[in-house]
């Protein structure tokens, strides 16, 4: 019986309770959904600036308020399924001891970290849908790609964007199994997430040497590419050189954190929890 | 069905002494305490036993269940449990045992425990007819009702509880490892657990180690206990047994008719306790006899009984004696 096929049956369940224990937060869900809105905050900034004279980005395009308009609701969009929080949920149950009952379950943790986080995405589709129709309504939508195979690598580089993000939370939160509580090196994360992933900002506006930078770090990779696929920035080619780019990416996080969490339950069962 | 031989668990535990210049310094130099928790013990336990496993706060008893249970990598020495290595934690092995703590949940907080009951279903490959048919009988057997269907944040603890045991055995685990199942629970509740496990025990055959800081549980459970202090093996046997070689003394209780004073008892044993209607006497097994006759003969008697003495008692003498004899071999 191979542990894949085990995984694949026990799947449909997984997910079923994943989404019951999603809909039952309601009151968290409602914190969340106002933690999240600060696209529509960046928006109202960028449009502002933007009213005088259009923005022009290093690569010569134009941003109007059009453009921030389509580019801020495509980020609300993928940001809301890009998400994870294994992490922080990593960290809570290390220092709470129950860690302890997942590890005692014949399914690899990962994996239910992993359904726990994909099971909540039909909350999110309900909280982006309205977004789609404002984007819609608001004609932000003439920027999306017509070519049938950019949404197809957008479709990929959204897998990919959530694959990096919930990797370097589990490469993260087994931190803690190592250094007791690891939510502060997640909070330097989550600040450079914010500079360099195009959340705050579109990447096309950084200075060059900037920009340089952060096409070297992973964050752009979560929402910036996505994002940039959705609004029409990269022709079929480019696409498909920044998408093979994120799924480099996407590799050297699964050894990463595979890595960090095998050392980290090493440790766990050495010194106990 | 579980072999243990030589098992030492070692933790290096940082040492600081308080205040902000002694943080500053432990960033610099740190300064590490061998913890020996548990510290070379054997024991073997055949399958469908049900053991005790007695002694102090930090005797290692939570340490040794752990590594039975594949959580901790031994130091030292080797176990196996049914034939596995537990620290491989391999699928097979998983899906025998349960560990159950009292003050661990795995019940999932915002559903009713009906979920965390299919949920482990479908982890642990429970076939429908199975958990249909095992549900029902813990259902019965806990007497849950309609509880299974309430969120398990608005249960009460002993509710909780229950569902608890439910949920580790859904997947009818082959062997139970129980560390303080019943803490914090009433006392009507905790005869109730214990019921439950004793018959769960009997029914399936399940091999089942217990820790417990309620006499009461290993008493109603364990015929046989394995007393670890300090991380070291003081006892393994049967409880009767243990008890008679740590307090060979009887209990007499009188009760009596009219009040008697401490001069009338003095010759017949060590008096424990002297009320207006009850008095109860500490005896040497051998005079009982001799001390219920003469008893009888100068008391105002209506009734008497001869009990062991309680096991909370018998336990606080073994530890303090161990540790008493341990200070002055050093």
């Amino acid at each position: 019986m191979s542990s894949v096929g085990r995984v694949a049956r026990a799947l449909p369940t997984m997910m079923r309770v994943g989404i019951s224990e999603a809909i039952a937060y309601r009151a968290e869900m409602l914190v969340w959904v106002l933690a999240t809105t600060m696209p529509f905050i960046m928006l109202v900034m960028w449009t502002a600036v933007a009213q005088g004279a259009p923005v022009v980005g290093h690569s010569g395009r134009e941003y109007g308020g059009g453009a921030f308009t389509a580019y801020f609701l495509s980020v609300f969009i993928v940001r809301q399924l890009v998400s994870s929080w294994a992490g922080w949920e990593m960290n809570w149950e290390v220092k709470q001891g129950t860690l302890a009952m997942r590890l005692l379950r014949p399914i690899h943790p990962i994996i239910s970290y992993a359904v726990a986080n994909l099971a909540a995405l039909p909350m999110r589709l309900v909280v982006t849908a309205p977004v789609l129709v404002i984007m819609v309504a608001v004609g932000a939508t003439h920027q999306l790609p017509t070519d049938w195979r950019v949404w197809g690598l957008w479709a990929l580089s959204m897998l990919g964007g959530w694959a990096i993000t919930f990797l370097a939370n589990i490469a993260m939160g087994s931190l803690s199994l190592l250094m007791e509580s690891s939510t502060k090196v997640m909070d330097v994360w989550l600040a450079c997430f914010f500079v360099f992933s195009g959340y705050l900002f579109p990447m096309d506006l950084f200075p060059p040497g900037l920009r340089a930078v952060a096409n070297w770090l992973p964050f752009r990779f979560q929402i910036g590419l996505p994002v940039e696929l959705m609004t029409g920035t990269h022709d079929v080619s480019a696409a498909l050189v920044l998408v093979a780019q994120q799924w480099a990416w996407v590799a050297a996080f699964l050894v990463l954190a595979l890595s960090v969490w095998n050392a980290g339950v090493k440790r766990f069962q050495a010194f106990g929890g | 069905m579980i072999e243990v031989r030589g098992l030492k668990k070692h933790y290096r535990v940082h040492r600081r002494a308080p205040g902000l210049a002694a943080a500053v310094k432990s960033l610099f130099r740190r300064q590490y305490d061998l913890v020996k928790a548990v510290d070379g013990i054997d024991f073997h336990i055949k399958p469908g036993e049900r053991v005790g496993f007695l002694g102090p706060n930090g005797a290692g008893k939570t340490t040794t269940l752990k590594v039975l249970a594949g959580l901790l990598y031994p130091s030292e020495g080797e176990v196996r449990v049914d034939g596995h290595l537990p620290q491989k934690r391999e699928v097979g092995f998983l899906k025998k045992i349960m560990l159950v703590m009292g003050q661990k949940q795995q019940l999932l907080w915002d559903l009713p425990p009906s979920e965390t009951f299919e949920l482990n279903r479908a982890i642990y490959e429970v076939p429908r007819a199975d958990f249909t048919r095992r549900l029902a009988e813990l259902t019965e057997l806990l007497q849950l009702g309609d509880v299974v269907s309430k969120p398990t944040r608005q249960l009460s603890l002993g509710e909780r509880m229950k569902c608890e045991l439910a949920a580790a055995l859904v997947h009818g685990p082959k062997v139970l490892f129980l560390d303080e199942p019943t803490i914090g629970l009433d006392v009507s509740m905790q005869v109730a657990m214990r019921e439950f496990i004793r018959r769960y025990n009997e029914q399936t055959g399940a091999t089942l180690i217990l820790t417990s800081h309620y006499m009461d549980d290993v008493a109603a459970l364990c015929p046989r206990v394995i007393v670890i202090d300090k991380g070291r093996l003081s006892y393994d046997g049967a409880l009767a047994e243990l008890v008679h070689r740590v307090r060979p003394e009887k209990r007499v209780v009188f009760r009596l008719s009219a009040p008697v004073t401490l001069e009338q008892l003095a010759p017949l044993g060590k008096v424990v306790r002297l009320d207006a209607g009850e008095v109860v006497l500490q005896v040497s097994s051998d005079s009982v006899n001799t001390t219920v006759s003469r008893a009888l003969s100068t008391l105002p008697i209506v009734d008497l009984t001869v009990e062991n003495p309680p096991l909370e008692e018998v336990m606080s003498e073994l530890f303090g004696k161990t540790r008493a004899e341990r200070e002055a071999a050093a």
